[in-house]
């Protein structure tokens, strides 16, 4: 009877675990969304974490869109070749940075690069008695960390993607015209036209999204992180795995929104 | 001024506090002693409200500590933590100021800067020192600092968590004695937790022993060495036999 019991028992007890999980991370989301709108704010917080999510990202991002962008010309323009469809590397790079590739990749090194931090900083404050400290100043924990952070990623991230799109598409750019014998006029001129209005909105639209949920993971590891390095550890890498598979998962739903009609 | 009354707090099966009673009049300085995992410090984090205790009551000035305008009640409070628990980001004014710069008690920055110094000359420690980061100074003056940063906003009350530990004895010493001064000079009621000795001795106006979650003992730091008590009296001569198990 409990050998056939057991399997159900275990899937039974790791789907209460992953509801519990779930529903402290949505309460977590939700005080979070409460208490930026209460005061007391806290704006120096507010201006270093954007400075910190946004500026300091640059350089990451102009690389990673820019590679991105100049792979993405060459695989389309060798994909392209073989139905005679060459000439559609202006519009495609353009729709794929866009759309896609520029949210999800800005999305992805915040996670790798913000999450990261912002979980093992609170961690560590967390395990040296830092947030303890914080709550006998006065001063919420939640209210000095995490909104300031999560705020940063939902404002500053958008302008990232912004951003990443440009030098993506130039990265195209720069490989279609040095490499592929281009014309860089016509080029440009094809991407202006091909993308619309709509296309650029989704794409921040995105941007904000997986802002969000990259700040709030790295605060909601952090601040539920276990004792001692180890747990410091623990909470770094949960934070960076919940991130990515959350903001390719809202980049799915998002697209499925946007695009479905 | 601090009381507790018969407080109870379970972590799991582990029941660490069984129903603590302890009085702290006002102006007096208690050392709660006791061995490592006894519940000093869930006792002395239950009083601001970092840990929720399961039953009993805890009164700050006849009134329930978890109750009423919890901001108002913290700032009465200053707090010297195990490891200083200084940020990390701040440079060390702004740790001692931290209280001064944000929230009710928020003054002008350069108002806030100098208080900060003075603070941080109490303690023993230059200007020089203030510009400089947590992880730039040494255990003994990051102690000084968490002194500094737990006297900055004038509190009515002073927690002291493990205020020696880690510390070389000299520095202990050193360290011990601001404690005792900085108490006596603001009229402050002191509430500290060790098993350090030197510092029993040097701080207390009153001594409390904790173990399996109770109060076994208090009385006047004159009577710890005639206390009549098992454990206090195994706890002080650090002796391997007696009602406390060795191993734990």
């Amino acid at each position: 009877m409990s050998r056939v019991l057991s399997p159900l028992a275990i899937l039974g007890a790791l789907t209460l675990s992953a509801l519990a999980a779930l529903g402290r991370l949505a309460i977590f989301t939700g005080q979070t969304f409460v208490h930026m709108i209460r005061p007391p704010f806290y704006i120096k917080e507010f201006g270093a974490a954007l400075m910190n999510v946004g500026y300091f990202s640059l350089p990451v991002i102009g690389l990673t869109t820019l590679f991105t962008g100049g792979a993405l010309a060459l695989q389309i323009y060798a994909g392209g070749a073989r139905f005679s469809a060459e000439a559609v590397v202006p519009q495609i790079v353009a729709i794929g940075i866009v759309r896609e590739l520029g949210p999800v990749m800005v999305g992805l090194m915040i996670a790798a690069r913000v999450t990261s931090s912002i979980a093992a900083e609170i961690a560590t404050m967390k395990v040296t008695e830092q947030l303890d400290a914080l709550v006998t100043l006065s001063t919420h924990p939640m209210k000095y960390l995490t909104v300031p952070r999560v705020l940063a990623g939902i404002v500053v991230v958008p302008a990232l993607v912004a951003v990443g799109n440009i030098i993506g598409i130039m990265g195209g750019w720069a490989v279609a015209v040095g490499t592929l014998d281009f014309n860089s006029a016509t080029y440009l001129q094809n991407t202006a036209d091909f993308l619309e209005t709509s296309d650029v909105v989704t794409s921040l639209a995105k941007g904000a999204v997986n802002g969000g949920i990259a700040t709030l993971m790295g605060c909601y590891y952090g601040m539920n992180s276990g004792r001692g390095a180890m747990g410091v550890g623990k909470a770094t890498k949960g934070s960076v795995e919940a991130a990515a598979v959350l903001i390719l998962a809202a980049n799915f739903i998002l697209t499925g929104i946007f695009f479905s009609s | 001024m601090i009381r507790f009354e018969n407080v109870h707090k379970a972590f799991g099966s582990n029941r660490v506090l069984r129903g603590v009673n302890l009085h702290i009049p006002k102006g007096e300085s208690m050392v709660i002693i006791g061995g490592s995992g006894t519940g000093k410090s869930i006792a002395l984090k239950s009083v601001l409200g970092l840990v929720k205790p399961d039953s009993g009551t805890i009164l700050v000035d006849g009134k329930d500590a978890t109750k009423g305008d919890h901001d108002a009640f913290l700032a009465r409070f200053g707090m010297l933590f195990q490891g200083g628990a200084l940020f990390d980001s701040l440079p060390v004014w702004q740790n001692v100021a931290f209280r001064l710069l944000r929230g009710s008690l928020k003054r002008p920055t350069e108002e806030a800067r100098a208080i900060a110094v003075e603070k941080l000359r109490r303690v023993g420690l230059k200007e020089e020192v203030a510009d400089r980061f947590p992880a730039e100074l040494s255990g003994g003056m990051q102690k000084r600092v968490g002194l500094a940063r737990a006297i900055a906003a004038e509190p009515e009350i002073i927690f002291f968590d493990e205020p020696t530990t880690g510390l070389d004895p000299i520095m202990a010493g050193v360290i011990n004695d601001l404690i005792r001064e900085i108490v006596v000079e603001m009229g402050a009621t002191a509430m500290t937790i060790t098993h350090d000795m030197s510092s029993v001795r040097a701080i207390a106006d009153k001594v409390a022993m904790l173990h399996d979650g109770v109060i076994q003992w208090t009385g006047p730091v004159s009577d710890l060495d005639n206390s009549g008590d098992p454990y206090v009296t195994q706890f002080i001569s650090g002796s391997a036999e007696g009602p406390i198990e060795a191993v734990r």
